[in-house]
């Protein structure tokens, strides 16, 4: 259970910013932040993880206070036990894949490296150096090297954003995995609603320093007029006009969806967008596939 | 044959500025790198001017500063029995001052170059400042810290104005080498002149070109 409420003045390139933020996350949730970039996300995880003083608030996780301005109580990074992965890995460059690991660990840690190689798929890559894995490979390390301490909050700031489309679906498995098999608390930074929707018990969505919105995914990335049965979002990757109608080609995952679409559903919209399908009307038919 | 005092005791000052360099610079340039003090910009300002100062300015503060006539170097000498002029702890001073930027600035800009994220991972994973530094930080900046060695110890073989100001030409103390070179050609010894100046040319390519060849990583291109 997390707990603050917590200002913060932000100087960006966009001038100053008044960060303030009240919110608790439940034990064993996964909660994304969503908005724009400069609205403060980043910024919060680091007021959670202690790399950033809040100038007034408190955070409290799971009884302890780790930061409370009257109470003057401070503790540092080192002394909260969060685990945090970043956008570029921040892996060390000068040590190799179980070094990472073991640099990681704390005194009278219990031993958890073995057990992160073997779900994490990281024997192969054991002694390799950072330099030498892919994207994919070096997020996995990453991930792993987050949780040799068992953290109880685990933040993750974009982490897959540098990804391919392949690769964030593994990564949103073992990311899954995890959490539940180490009961973690979980803040994920996160722009893609397929992500989004997968991976999280609810969104806040923040704008200018503040959280404007607290909902489902579902809430969030539909249109509430909208009381659809199926629906998906996807990436439209073109359209070709056929007499009176508009045939569009939606990305929806990694499979690719033909819509029938009449001129008043296509007006504005362009290769490239984020589109809504969805539909009300029909029965759906389940077959067993493996 | 000619008088070998003067090079051997170039190398030493060379060696034993390099060294003292090593351990004053990595915490200021940590210093620098990371700080957001306001007193930063002055610090900045001052570890630079050796580069633009013209070495018999620095040189000649020096002499006035730490002369046992003037109350500081009178104190030092009757308290702590050191001398700093015309002495070779005095050249250590000169030359540790005369070649800071060469060594704060690539560790400096090594520092900065790495992403600040790997402190911050390191942090939250329990580490404290001194462990990140040793075993994250310098370790990552292995070719500024060579460079920035390099640069130290072949800017103090090179120095003249500031060696010449504070320690004089006593041969044996303080006559390096670049000093014996501006004797002998005085007294006319071209050909002494050219021994020193030769050994001094061939030495100091070899260095570098050692430093580049290591750095550009040209052995380990090699080796595939």
């Amino acid at each position: 259970m997390i707990e603050l409420s917590i200002q913060k003045e932000l100087r960006s390139s966009g001038g100053k910013m008044l960060l303030d933020i009240e919110l608790s996350v439940g034990k064993g949730d996964i909660v994304t932040l969503y908005g724009r970039s400069g609205a403060g996300k980043t910024s919060l995880l680091m007021l959670l993880a202690g790399l950033m003083r809040p100038d007034s608030g408190f955070i409290r996780a799971d009884g302890q206070t780790w930061t409370d301005t009257q109470k003057r109580i401070w503790r540092r990074p080192q002394e909260r036990n969060v685990g945090l992965v970043f956008q570029e890995y921040a892996l060390f460059p000068n040590m190799t894949v179980m070094e990472n690991l073991s640099y990681a660990m704390r005194k009278g840690q219990k031993d958890e490296r073995e057990h992160l190689v073997e779900i994490m798929d990281l024997k192969e890559l054991k002694n390799r150096k950072p330099d030498t894995l892919s994207g994919g490979q070096k997020q996995r390390v990453a991930l792993a090297r987050a949780l040799v301490n068992k953290p109880s909050l685990l933040l993750l700031d974009e982490p897959l954003s540098a990804l391919d489309q392949d690769m964030r679906g593994k990564l949103q498995q073992y990311i899954l995995q995890v959490h539940r098999e180490y009961g973690l608390t979980t803040i994920l930074i996160s722009h893609d609603a397929t992500e989004i929707i997968k991976m999280s018990d609810y969104v806040m969505e923040m704008e200018l320093g503040r959280v404007i919105r607290k909902a489902t995914p579902g809430e969030i990335f539909t249109h509430e007029k909208l009381n659809a049965k199926f629906q998906f979002t996807g990436e439209v990757m073109k359209m070709s006009r056929q007499d009176f109608i508009v045939i569009v080609t939606v990305l929806v995952g990694r499979e690719l969806v033909k819509v029938v679409a009449n001129d008043s559903e296509v007006e504005g919209m362009e290769v490239g967008d984020r589109v809504l399908i969805a539909s009300k009307a029909f029965n759906p038919v389940i077959h067993k596939i493996s | 044959m000619i008088d070998l005092n003067p090079l051997v005791l170039t190398f030493k000052l060379a060696v034993v500025t390099t060294i003292i360099l090593f351990f004053v610079s990595v915490p200021l340039a940590y210093w620098l790198a990371y700080s957001k003090s306001k007193a930063k910009p002055v610090v900045e300002a001052l570890v630079s001017m050796p580069l633009v100062l013209p070495p018999t300015v620095i040189g000649f503060y020096m002499l006035l500063a730490f002369s046992p006539s003037n109350a500081f170097g009178g104190w030092l000498e009757d308290w702590i029995g050191l001398r700093l002029v015309f002495s070779f702890e005095g050249l250590v001073l000169g030359s540790v001052i005369y070649s800071l930027p060469f060594m704060v600035q690539p560790i400096q800009a090594g520092f900065s170059n790495l992403s600040p994220d790997l402190k911050r991972a390191s942090y939250v994973m329990g580490k404290s400042r001194l462990t990140t530094l040793n075993r994250v930080l310098l370790p990552n900046i292995k070719t500024s810290l060579l460079t920035g060695i390099v640069l130290a110890f072949a800017h103090t073989i090179g120095e003249f104005g500031v060696v010449l100001m504070i320690g004089g030409n006593i041969s044996g103390k303080t006559r390096v080498a670049s000093i014996a070179i501006y004797d002998q050609v005085e007294s006319m010894n071209y050909d002494v002149a050219n021994a020193y100046s030769l050994i001094l040319f061939a030495l100091t390519f070899i260095i570098l070109l050692a430093v580049y060849l290591l750095n550009g990583g040209y052995f380990k291109r090699i080796r595939r």
